[in-house]
């Protein structure tokens, strides 16, 4: 490995996560951009909260940006994180360690079975049948047959069986902490997983399936891989959202929320792992701050017909997003590399019909 | 057995507005490779146009069978108009960029419910139709509210109405040789395009009479309801085979007896995961659904 691409790839990364571990000793605030001192807990869990769905988007990409699967039911699997850990301890009063072992092997277990059914078919099919898995998975929580989900209700966590310094106001920056930890080790498995021989297949296939076929492998293999390590990585960020938020609501099992990590993706730059992350970070601030802007006086003052959609975040966002789409499909990351293919061009191979041919 | 007919015609009365909004998604996605998560856009459209044209541009009209038709049928021409600029705007510029454009239709989607939930608020509204809709008729005992009749029978004339189209004029010719061979109708010199737009324009139509029969169906209309049913078409249109109108029908009418009789014998909810299961076991059977046609298969 040349030393250059030693910097780029490793040191780069450990140095900005390494920055990022000291954000909570900063003193200073900095207005208009946060609304409190960057210390308080306010700040802290904002900054928590993107460097999550940073580290969430990034799982996406996985299969999205270097696999070329479109999910549409990548949601199931955080929500698995989500419901599943926080069942275990405070429905079944497991204590910490097991019920997060146990969540992860049911997410293993879940991911290759649905992995295995759904990647029977490909490009916009598979959307549709992940669509449908994830359904499958927001009813049974709505529902609740066994009483442990409290459908509408949520689930609030039993903060007495998780570890002391991950609960309360006074800990956020250890929980700023966990979700740091989070972003970077997906960012390092994602770097040592793509550059591995597997993962040179998965972007094989992303760019040509027909070929690697050809060249005697079987894609489904490689496919089921790239999905269960994207499923997994999804649920270990969904049992970090659970203690974030200490506890478990309904959103994380809502189509949409796959869709708003699309979103993430797609902005940041998809088959990128700083766009994607920058993703999940911008959109997350955006879609927090976005609130504060359409109920400040300016945009009060505005006529009716302006303020109405300027109080609606996800508005804006789908506008944007749309306008990446059309005119940026690298997203921010496509900036940094002009004039190469970047983003959705190279995902465009893998989602095309039969009928259009190679 | 009154409770069983009751069932079974709320089943056929569901299974029309799955039939209604997953026959246009299939015939989009045939001829043109897209799936359109708008379509939950163009439900929304047809519903609250409907809605908002009956309290602002018909409020003059006594009888409330006139006005609820008169509004319906602008709520429709709403939902073609809508759709067709949606593939004239967003579509055609990424022409043979798929994903793209599937893309721009889940922005579009989620950019709609959000403009609509700013404008009309998040909750549903009442949605107004005349008496006759809620009393309800006896069949072999059971009371079966007079709305379903309408919702099968729309559904009856749209399936009609398209198959008409589809075999007997020359467009209906196009869109059936598009979806079969879309390169080979190009190198015929045939301007495919005008079929798109149609397509979208056709699409919408039936998604925003899905919409309309959505509010008399459910009594109210919300932002969130088209995203809600889409799924369901969705499933709809994967086992029924895509790019097939028959396959639609008959997926339709087989997912929603399923989900009712499952909901109503077995328990609330497990119809919705019995219907997912079925996608499954289809999908590992008979991966191309009933019709045989394509299913994601790619190059």
């Amino acid at each position: 490995m040349s030393n250059r691409r030693l910097v780029a790839d490793w040191l780069g990364p450990l140095v900005v996560f390494g920055a990022l571990a000291f954000v909570p000793q900063l003193g200073f605030s900095i207005p208009k951009v946060f609304d409190q001192p960057i210390s308080s807990p306010g700040t802290l869990a904002l900054l928590g909260a993107c460097l999550l769905f940073g580290g969430l988007a990034l799982t996406y990409d996985i299969q999205f940006g270097y696999t070329g699967l479109l999910s549409f039911g990548h949601a199931l699997y955080i929500a698995l994180g989500v419901y599943l850990s926080n069942i275990a301890i405070t429905d079944w009063h497991w204590s910490f360690w097991p019920s997060i072992l146990f969540t992860m092997a049911v997410a293993v277990v879940v991911a290759t079975i649905l992995g295995y059914v759904s990647l029977r078919v490909g490009g916009i099919a598979f959307a549709m049948v992940t669509l449908a898995f994830a359904q499958a998975g927001a009813v049974l929580a709505l529902k609740d047959p066994h009483h442990w989900t409290h459908g509408e209700e949520g689930l609030g966590a039993d903060y007495t069986k998780l570890p002391k310094a991950l609960v309360g106001i006074v800990n956020t920056k250890n929980l700023y902490w966990l979700t740091l930890a989070f972003v970077a080790a997906v960012f390092f498995v994602v770097r040592w997983t793509v550059d591995s021989s597997p993962g040179r297949i998965w972007q094989a296939i992303r760019e040509n399936e027909r070929r690697v076929e050809v060249l005697g492998l079987r894609p489904h293999a490689y496919k089921l891989q790239s999905f269960v390590l994207s499923s997994t990585l999804a649920a270990a960020g969904g049992i970090v959202y659970m203690l974030l938020y200490s506890g478990s609501t309904l959103a994380v099992t809502q189509p949409n929320f796959t869709l708003t990590l699309l979103l993430m993706v797609v902005i940041g730059g998809a088959g990128s792992r700083w766009g994607a992350v920058l993703g999940g970070i911008l959109y997350t601030y955006l879609n927090n701050r976005l609130v504060a802007v359409g109920s400040s006086s300016t945009v009060q003052g505005l006529p009716h017909v302006l303020r109405t959609p300027l109080e609606q975040p996800l508005f804006l966002l789908g506008v944007v997003f749309i306008l990446i789409v059309v005119f940026m499909p690298g997203g921010l990351a496509g900036l940094a590399v002009r004039g190469r293919v970047s983003g959705l061009r190279r995902i465009e191979a893998a989602i095309r019909p039969e009928a259009e041919g190679t | 057995m009154s409770t069983f007919l009751l069932l079974t015609v709320t089943g056929v009365g569901l299974a029309a507005m799955y039939f209604l909004i997953a026959s246009g998604l299939s015939l989009i996605y045939g001829l043109m490779g897209v799936l359109n998560f708008a379509h939950g856009a163009f439900i929304t459209v047809g519903s609250y146009g409907t809605r908002w044209t009956s309290a602002h541009v018909f409020d003059g009209v006594h009888s409330a069978l006139w006005r609820w038709l008169l509004s319906t049928l602008l709520g429709l021409i709403c939902g073609g108009v809508f759709a067709a600029l949606v593939e004239l705007i967003l579509i055609r510029p990424l022409y043979a960029r798929h994903i793209e454009q599937v893309l721009v239709t889940v922005g579009l989607q989620l950019a709609f419910v959000a403009l609509v939930s700013g404008i009309w608020g998040p909750d549903p509204k009442t949605f107004v139709v005349p008496a006759w809709l809620h009393r309800t008729t006896d069949l072999g005992g059971a009371h079966i509210p007079n709305d379903r009749w309408i919702e099968i029978a729309t559904a009856a004339v749209v399936l009609g109405l398209l198959q008409l189209f589809l075999r007997r004029t020359r467009y209906g010719l196009i869109i059936r040789a598009g979806v079969e061979n879309r390169a080979m109708v190009q190198a015929l010199g045939i301007d495919v395009r005008k079929a798109f737009t149609l397509v979208f324009a056709i699409g919408g139509v039936a998604a925003a009479i899905a919409g309309v029969l959505s509010g008399v169906y459910f009594n109210v209309v919300g932002p969130e309801q088209g995203t809600s049913l889409l799924i369901f078409a969705f499933i709809v249109v994967v086992i029924g085979g895509l790019g097939s109108i028959g396959g639609s029908a008959v997926a339709a009418f087989v997912v929603a007896i399923v989900q009712q009789y499952t909901n109503y014998y077995a328990s609330a909810g497990l119809g919705d995961m019995i219907v997912v299961l079925l996608l499954g076991v289809v999908l590992l059977v008979r991966p191309r659904g009933f019709a045989g046609a394509v299913v994601g298969a790619r190059a």
